[in-house]
């Protein structure tokens, strides 16, 4: 065995070694402790889990491209409320009215090409200003939150398509609507990431940005169309939730940033940039959603739920730091 | 010659440029209503920043020793609802002490793990923005808390009532920024904090202990949250779970529009003081025109973003950054 091996698999794996824990720890704890129902996990609530996990799984997808190349996006909740308001009142909008069922697609192309623009927008300034990401989203979080309130004052906006809460509801091949897309974005964003030149070039400007302007890579578009694809993914996330849900909010998704970047850094990507991938961002996402739902088996209420993914939050840190290669950047920090 | 000249303008506005846009938000505002510099009015907005800017000075030390504090806002929830809890059960000379002391342990926590574990800080107030969230739920079961007994307590004090005049809540902060900005400014622990901002390897070799540094500015951060706790409990005299939701990020804004680099080693107390303000003028100026609430979100990203822009433009000499 080589040097090394051992903490790297035990890196890669890590996740879903902790999965595998949760597993096993919550159906013992359901059978001792569980008020209703003894049995933690069968089909059906598996089948629950990858549903609920797509809202902030999709999402988390864009997050993993944006921090591998070394920005960060804060605003993704704020897009993701943005957006879903302009899918459900557009579908309400007087121009559209002998559009039939017809309105459906437009609306939906309304909401995702709002979260395209936002996106952008985020892009355009990080790359033409030189800010950073951190803050540039930051104030983003504040001015798209702040348009959602302008949109709407404190009202919520709903509308109710049946044929689009039926489609939402459907099941295909066993898997709900939700949960394909989840699978579709993280197959996408897979191939994107390991096997475009994009992606390549974002794994290279996160690590060492510097050699990759000298390498000639154009920095400014990469990021851009990074910062686009997340604000695509978090106008999809909100189409396929609001789909069924038909009710948004102003407040909705002002804790998503937070879910979303601790599923994307439980599941190994580093802050720094450079290193991450999207099969591990897949199995941090589980690992929350299985442990929000896990605790709430066990008849835990919302603050122990918040109260322990902030601790493992800060446990997988310290546990990182551990298995990382000692003395490499000792003095960096 | 049209080089030079933007590179003059862009540098004066880059050293001034808060001052600057301040000067010309209180003019415009002062033409669209003349009861903007009313000087009640002015107080009310001075008044009603206290708590935020009570936050900034703490996280000003943070962001200066090139750290970041996003669980802020978390904590402000956490004492809150604890000294409004004690203050029935213990009575309020034994309640806000202990408040403190609860939340400098949570202070102390964070400290240790930033500065003596070298956590990304980040991702360590991330992650303890929600597990401090859990213990404040936790705390009061989900509930409201509300001092019973509201005209029999003297705890109305720190929140209500005036000194010379002078609500106190603008007394409090006046006092914690001039001892901070005196500390910040005067001292060898001032120093050092921006020696490990800005340049955290020389300060290492220098023989500053960066990690007690680090943990002192959490503990300072720590005890400015409480004091602001404090105020905000005894203003309300009772109080949600989620009080202080999303403050941090407004006060990180305040920090930020001063000219407090997130990079570490640049800001002063002073122009922490000038962000606050200028975040409560806007808030308070587009209200009296009467624009919505919410308006003010959009101009403080839009201040934000130009803020930041125009400091670092200055710092390179060129207006757009020289990313490919």
């Amino acid at each position: 065995m080589a040097p090394g091996t051992l903490s790297t698999f035990l890196k890669r794996g890590a996740i879903w070694g902790f999965i595998v824990l949760e597993l096993i720890f919550f159906t013992v704890a359901g059978h001792l402790l569980a008020v209703g129902e003894k049995t933690f996990m069968d089909l059906d609530n598996l089948l629950l889990l990858f549903k609920q996990s797509a809202p902030i799984g999709i999402i988390a997808m864009g997050m993993t491209i944006v921090m591998v190349n070394g920005n960060i996006d804060l605003s993704v909740g704020a897009t993701y409320a943005l957006s879903a308001v302009v899918l459900l009142d557009a579908m309400t909008w007087p121009i559209f009215g002998g559009l039939g069922d017809w309105v459906i697609p437009v609306a939906c192309l309304l909401a995702l090409l709002t979260g395209l623009f936002l996106g952008a927008i985020n892009g355009i300034i990080v790359w033409k200003t030189g800010v950073d990401a951190f803050i540039v989203t930051l104030g983003a979080m504040l001015g798209y939150r702040g348009l959602v309130f302008m949109y709407n004052g404190e009202q919520p906006t709903s509308h109710l398509n049946w044929t689009l809460v039926d489609f939402a509801e459907a099941q295909f091949l066993g898997l709900h609507t939700a949960t394909w897309f989840l699978l579709l974005v993280t197959v996408a964003m897979w191939f994107l990431m390991n096997r475009t030149v994009h992606g390549r070039n974002a794994y290279a400007i996160g690590d060492n940005r510097e050699a990759a302007v000298n390498a000639g890579i154009k920095v400014g578009p990469h990021m851009m169309i990074n910062f686009m694809i997340i604000g695509f993914l978090a106008a999809l996330s909100a189409v396929v939730f609001y789909a069924e849900s038909g009710s948004v909010n102003p407040n909705d998704g002002s804790l998503y940033e937070l879910w979303v970047i601790t599923a994307v850094v439980l599941g190994g990507t580093k802050l720094a940039g450079g290193s991450g991938s999207i099969i591990g961002t897949f199995g941090g996402v589980l690992a929350i959603q299985l442990l929000r739902k896990g605790l709430s088996h066990i008849g835990a209420d919302t603050s122990t739920v918040n109260l322990v993914i902030g601790l493992i939050l800060i446990a997988v840190l310290l546990l990182d730091r551990q298995l990382n290669v000692k003395g490499k950047g000792e003095l960096k920090t | 010659m049209a080089k030079l000249s933007q590179k003059d303008i862009g540098g004066f506005l880059a050293r001034q440029g808060i001052l600057v846009a301040f000067v010309l938000f209180m003019i415009g505002f002062t033409l669209a209503n003349q009861r903007f510099l009313d000087p009640d009015n002015v107080m009310g907005v001075i008044r009603s920043s206290a708590i935020l800017g009570v936050m900034a000075l703490g996280v000003t030390f943070v962001v200066i020793s090139g750290n970041l504090d996003l669980s802020v806002g978390s904590m402000m929830s956490f004492s809150t609802i604890v000294v409004l809890d004690l203050h029935d059960k213990l009575g309020p000379a034994l309640a806000i002490p202990a408040m403190f002391a609860m939340t400098l342990c949570l202070g102390a926590f964070i400290g240790f793990l930033v500065g003596y574990l070298r956590l990304n800080s980040l991702i360590v107030t991330l992650g303890m923005l929600s597990a401090i969230h859990g213990l404040t739920l936790a705390w009061s079961g989900g509930k409201n808390m509300d001092i019973a007994d509201k005209a029999g307590t003297w705890f109305s004090f720190f929140g209500q009532s005036r000194m010379m005049g002078i609500p106190v809540p603008i007394l409090i902060f006046a006092l914690l920024a001039a001892s901070l900005g005196m500390l910040l400014a005067k001292t060898p622990f001032g120093r050092k904090v921006y020696a490990v901002g800005g340049n955290n390897t020389a300060a290492t070799f220098s023989g500053i202990p960066r990690a007690r540094v680090v943990f002192t500015c959490y503990l300072i951060s720590a005890f400015c949250v409480a004091t602001a706790g404090l105020l905000q409990a005894s203003r309300s005299m009772g109080s949600q779970n989620t009080v202080g939701q999303g403050l941090e990020l407004e006060v990180l804004a305040a920090v930020i529009l001063g000219g407090a680099s997130l990079m570490g080693g640049s800001g002063t107390i002073f122009k922490t003081v000038i962000g606050v303000l200028i975040l409560g003028f806007i808030q308070n100026g587009l209200l009296l025109v009467g624009l919505q609430f919410y308006v003010q979100y959009v101009v403080t990203w839009i201040i934000i973003i130009l803020a930041v822009w125009l400091d670092i433009a200055a710092k390179r000499g060129k207006l757009w950054s020289p990313i490919a």
